[in-house]
């Protein structure tokens, strides 16, 4: 862990905050249930995207109907992981700001967001663009990539428990 | 009935050894049981929210269900199959675990509601399929899977939680 790192975690282990939750026991784990509750709300929505852009569901729904329906589900689950995430940094800071394995899982979040961004406006610019005629490849890719990060994300986040910083 | 017999066989099997001494293959297999799991409640909560007539109102429940339902059974078949193989690696341990005790309880609960829903509250289904105001019936069921999987995922958080001492690595 680089000098600086050290030095902050230090520090945040030795706020009000962090005194006053990391005794109680059954904290982390219970923060870590809400957390996995918001990735199912994430992983679910970004799935049914993806199924619709191939045509595997509700075909009777444009993909900009479904994308409305869905994107704002996981921008809603965004700030509960953001929350969640932060209170177990505050409570286990090496742990977790030290593991490689939350590192790689942070550069996967930014680009799980940043896919879905770019997805979000590209179907506002051109809201049938993965539907016509000879778009299925694009709509097979676009499918795929969104999807990637964020299974990438649960095998990471699984294993920070196995490679926690030290 | 002592099960213990049956767990030491499991875990005596090449498979379930496999897991437990392979320091990749337990993660691995973990981490899919985790994204197949999260899968499955994401799917039965876009129906339970429907039958609690909170989301998706605009939809049929009948075609909700008939599109979503097959994503969950999918989900939940591999959700078994690695939560058997984890299960099997350390079997005495964890069937004698209280938390995955009451997952295993819980689990058939769910069974049991969603059996109940299919039997006898869905049995009118055509006379509610399309309203967005779904009877007390349908959001008693939706209302308690949506508890008893978030129940499911809680305490299979907390075997990991309880079970951290007994590996190795």
């Amino acid at each position: 862990m680089p000098h600086w790192l050290s030095v902050f975690c230090a520090w945040l282990k030795s706020t009000p905050l962090s005194q006053r939750l990391q005794p109680i026991e059954w904290l982390v784990p219970l923060v870590q249930v809400i957390h996995i509750l918001a990735i199912c709300a994430v992983i679910t929505s970004v799935l049914i995207i993806a199924l619709r852009l191939v045509g595997f569901v509700s075909r009777d729904r444009s993909l900009a109907q479904m994308s409305a329906r869905f994107l704002p589900v996981i921008w809603c689950a965004l700030p509960v992981l953001l929350l969640t995430g932060s209170l177990l940094i505050i409570i286990e800071p090496v742990r977790s700001l030290g593991s490689v394995a939350f590192q790689l899982k942070m550069a996967l979040v930014a680009a799980g967001i940043i896919i879905l961004l770019v997805y979000q406006r590209a179907l506002a610019r051109d809201p049938t663009r993965w539907e016509r005629p000879g778009s299925r490849l694009g709509a097979g890719l676009v499918a795929i990539v969104s999807l990637l990060p964020w299974i990438g994300i649960i095998f990471a986040g699984r294993w920070i428990a196995y490679a926690p910083g030290q | 009935m002592s099960l213990d017999p049956f767990f030491q066989w499991l875990e005596s099997t090449m498979l379930a050894t496999a897991i437990r001494e392979n320091v990749l293959l337990f993660p691995l297999v973990e981490s899919a049981h985790v994204l197949m799991f999260t899968v499955v409640l994401g799917t039965i909560a876009i129906v339970d929210l429907r039958l609690l007539g909170f989301a998706s109102r605009d939809r049929r429940v009948s075609a909700l269900t008939a599109e979503i339902l097959p994503i969950t059974w999918v989900a939940f078949a591999f959700a078994v199959l690695t939560g058997a193989m984890l299960f099997s690696s350390n079997a005495t341990k964890y069937g004698h675990n209280i938390y995955f005790e009451s997952k295993m309880a819980l689990l058939g609960l769910a069974g049991i509601n969603m059996l109940i829903f299919h039997l006898v509250g869905s049995r009118d289904l055509a006379n509610w399929d399309g309203a967005a105001r779904t009877p007390w019936q349908a959001k008693a069921a939706g209302g308690c899977s949506l508890l008893i999987w978030i129940g499911v995922i809680a305490c299979g958080r907390w075997i990991g939680f309880t079970m951290m001492s007994t590996f190795n690595f």
